[in-house]
């Protein structure tokens, strides 16, 4: 668990020092036998915030839910998939490559999805759901008319996609323009266009509100930006348009 | 056990349509009153005085709300059909009235807003009312167990095992990514390639599948016949088993499939995928027919050259 906490990603190199060593010099790791390698996999972030902290806007439950079992299988499959890739390439094993596609799409999406998620949401006594101002508020009258029609605008499409997905409002980094985009399943937003860059993200798959929510998806949206951390979207806004 | 059907205020089989929406004078559509309207949804609105229409109802449930427990839970089924299922069939109803899809049966309308891969607005809802009338219809308290008779007997012959069947059935549906369903079919249709003739056709190139679907999307438009479905949206067993899918879906095998359903459909399937190919033959013996008859008008024909001198 200390582990998790003081590092953000972890070497499998590292974790290999406690595995035996063999004849040949070669270490053992889990079933197969390999080289020692520097892969890089994931590990699920901390929230910077009590599971219980964004109530009464999402309650305890869901954000436990959500973290520990979602976005932790999302790594774990990442992580698998990552193993795999990287033995299929060793191998020079095409066909492997190919096949594993899906599932890093799948389950990094989920990663890279969920990690920007947590940054997204706020307590509200820490700031969660106070508008933007300055450069990102200006920008959003620009592109939108009012932070009004912008939230109306992803409600609507947040609620009209079918099946699971994310609404994003997201940044053009070559026009610097915003605009709201959605993507299906874990897809990140950069599969809408190489040059978007997520500002905000809301989670529209069910396991993101049912439990409080339950069917009724627009009351979700609505009430979500309450808790919506305005601060991170401006500081990744004034970033990438510096 | 009571078994009282609970059902939420259904609609009737048919009631007046709402009005269609005021006509604009420079929409051109006041100069085609007499003729069918085309509409954003693809459809074409027939004229006002069409007025009575038969509307889609939710259909009851088989089993009263709380029958299903503690599998599926009162609430789950409160929400899923009462919720879930019932959006889909209003909005279907809203957005085929006055439609040339109206008083159409499910299956058709389907079908038709599929649109061959293109769907219209209105699909989503059609499909979802079908699939969910499928898996209710698929489900009973005290289900599970085996299969038996010719059902079992596919099973085994195109799966190995009844286990392995379910194996492969539970792996579709923890694989479907995001929302879906996983299906059992009877996959009994020939590819529409024109030219391409099985030569030796037989009840064996008919076989049972197991499939998974996103979102909507079921067997019918693959031009299979399903027999069995797991509803693995998100909503179907969050509150029962959060997002333990897998658990659901050992459940519903376990626990809640009727298999004397299932092994009904296959019957219906294979009665139609025989009827199916007796018309075909039939078809193929009259096209062989004309041709031979093509045939021998050439041999007959007085100016060909020929060793009669």
């Amino acid at each position: 668990m200390a582990f998790r906490t003081l590092l953000a990603k972890k070497t499998l190199a590292l974790a290999s020092s406690f595995a035996p060593v063999s004849a040949s010099g070669d270490r053992w790791l889990g079933a197969s036998l390999h080289r020692v390698r520097t892969l890089t996999v994931a590990s699920l972030p901390d929230l910077p915030y009590d599971y219980g902290a964004l109530e009464p806007i999402i309650s305890g439950e869901i954000m436990k839910i959500h973290h520990q079992k979602h976005h932790q299988t999302y790594i774990t499959n990442y992580n698998n998939a990552l193993e795999k890739l990287d033995a299929a390439i060793a191998k020079g094993d095409a066909s492997a490559v190919v096949q594993l596609q899906s599932a890093i799409k799948f389950n990094g999406g989920g990663h890279v999805n969920h990690t920007i998620f947590w940054q997204n949401l706020k307590p509200t006594n820490e700031g969660g759901g106070e508008p933007p101002h300055s450069t990102l508020g200006w920008a959003i009258d620009t592109n939108f008319g009012s932070l009004e029609a912008l939230i109306q605008k992803m409600n609507a499409e947040g609620a009209a996609l079918q099946g699971s997905g994310w609404v994003w409002l997201a940044l053009d980094k070559g026009s610097k323009k915003l605009s709201v985009e959605t993507t299906a399943n874990q897809d990140p937003l950069v599969t809408k266009g190489a040059t978007l860059v997520p500002l905000l993200g809301i989670d529209v798959w069910e396991h993101a509100y049912y439990l409080q929510y339950k069917n009724v998806r627009p009351d979700y949206l609505k009430s979500v930006w309450k808790v919506i951390n305005w601060k991170y979207a401006s500081e990744v806004y004034d970033k990438e348009t510096a | 056990m009571q078994h009282q059907v609970t059902s939420f205020a259904s609609y009737g089989a048919f009631r007046t349509s709402t009005p269609p929406p005021p006509i604009s004078p420079f929409s051109g559509a006041w100069r085609n009153k007499t003729r069918g309207i085309k509409t954003e949804t693809g459809g074409t609105r027939l004229p006002r005085h069409a007025a009575i229409v038969a509307q889609l109802e939710l259909k009851p449930l088989p089993y009263s709300l709380d029958c299903l427990e503690p599998h599926m839970t009162r609430q789950t089924l409160e929400l899923h059909w009462g919720g879930h299922h019932r959006a889909h069939v209003v909005r279907l109803n809203n957005l085929i009235a006055g439609t040339d899809l109206d008083g159409k049966g499910l299956e058709d309308i389907l079908l038709a807003t599929y649109n061959k891969g293109n769907p219209l607005p209105a699909f989503v809802h059609a499909a979802q009312v079908w699939n969910h009338d499928f898996f209710w219809q698929s489900i009973k308290p005290n289900g599970g167990g085996h299969p038996s008779g010719k059902l079992m007997e596919l099973i085994e012959r195109d799966f190995g095992s009844f286990d392995t069947m379910l194996e492969n059935f539970k792996q579709a549906a923890v694989t479907q990514f995001g929302s879906g369903w996983a299906w059992l079919a009877y996959k009994a249709n020939k590819l529409d390639v024109g030219n391409a003739v099985n030569p030796c056709p037989s009840e064996k190139d008919n076989r049972l599948v197991v499939l998974k679907s996103p979102n909507a999307i079921n067997p019918l438009i693959w031009n299979y016949a399903p027999l069995l479905a797991v509803d693995v949206w998100e909503h179907a067993y969050y509150l029962d088993y959060e997002n333990r899918r897998a658990d659901f879906v050992s459940v519903f095998v376990e626990k809640l499939v009727s298999w004397e359903v299932v092994s009904h459909r296959l019957r219906i399937a294979m009665e139609q995928a025989a009827e199916r190919a007796r018309k075909e033959t039939r078809e193929d013996d009259d096209e062989e027919a004309t041709r031979s008859d093509a045939v021998e008008m050439y041999l007959d024909n007085e100016s060909d050259d020929s060793e009669t001198e």
